[in-house]
């Protein structure tokens, strides 16, 4: 089973990749960008989804400073 | 005495920290990764470095090396343990500090000398510091942006737990803290980097002092 995860900075966390990318953006041409902040994709494939609650809790986040979701993708 | 130094695949200030160790006149005890023991040292010092290539977060991945067990129990049970950098890394992943190390607020690794300030020297790594000393440490970091949430902080800040603090901040850090320590005193985690200070020979040994701190603390203890 494939399962997608997101991990980002909790908001109000600093973000200074994003923060970084946001002052690169408009020296490109792209104007407008209010936001931005980048977080971590993680892509697996697992036997039993029903441990990915975990697996994000205690390793692929940090519950301190970021938040997470996951969904199962097929 | 003897302070074990524990070594994961990446960590690269192991040798710093054992010959520190072995100035201050305490025997090093080296603590591989997957060791299911702490060989009966009488304190750890988790050393800086890499570890595990720093892959999803600086300690995410050494936090569960076998060795970290035993080393958890050690520091419950009051056993003094020092992380050094990516060390105070691990200490936080481990929950055994709270908080988080986040990345340098310029987005770049700082690698510097930085003046500090001892802000409590009730822990066993500063016994030998007078109130208020003031040195100067190296530092080399990407992720030594202290955070933790308001109350923590007012925690830290009320029950004197801060115990190194930046005259100038290098890297954003919440109220200018490069140290802190557990609530039972005995687990202390820091930015600055006192082994890469503790030989004249490296340019400084103001920093060895940390290490003697640990034999006075020892020693009074017995």
């Amino acid at each position: 089973m494939k399962v997608r995860v997101l991990v980002r900075p909790k908001s109000g966390i600093l973000d200074p990749q994003g923060e970084a990318v946001r002052r690169a953006l408009p020296a490109l041409g792209f104007g407008g960008v209010k936001t931005v902040h980048i977080g971590r994709l993680v892509e697996m494939e697992v036997e039993s989804p029903e441990e990915v609650e975990g697996m994000c809790r205690r390793l692929l986040a940090n519950p301190t400073v970021e938040e997470y979701e996951w969904e199962v993708v097929g | 005495m003897r302070i074990g130094v524990t070594v994961f695949p990446g960590s690269n200030c192991d040798r710093d920290a054992m010959h520190g160790i072995e100035r201050a006149g305490a025997v090093p005890v080296e603590l591989w990764h997957a060791d299911a023991d702490l060989k009966g040292v009488d304190a750890v010092v988790v050393p800086g470095g890499f570890s595990y290539g720093d892959y999803l977060r600086p300690g995410a991945i050494a936090r569960f090396a076998k060795v970290m067990g035993p080393l958890e129990e050690f520091a419950n049970s009051g056993g003094p343990v020092l992380g050094v950098c990516n060390g105070f890394q691990v200490l936080t992943e481990a929950h055994l500090l709270p908080g988080a190390l986040l990345r340098n607020s310029n987005m770049r690794f700082i690698c510097d000398r930085v003046a500090v300030r001892v802000e409590n020297t009730g822990t066993p790594w500063t016994s030998l510091f007078e109130p208020g000393h003031e040195l100067t440490l190296p530092v080399a970091h990407n992720e030594g942006n202290y955070f933790a949430d308001e109350r923590t902080l007012a925690e830290l800040e009320d029950e004197g737990r801060v115990v190194l603090r930046y005259l100038e901040n290098p890297n954003g850090s919440a109220n200018d803290i490069a140290g802190i320590c557990s609530e039972g005193r005995n687990v202390v985690g820091l930015m600055p980097h006192p082994e890469r200070a503790s030989d004249p020979l490296l340019g400084s040994g103001e920093g060895l002092r940390v290490f003697e701190s640990m034999l006075r603390f020892a020693g009074a203890r017995a």
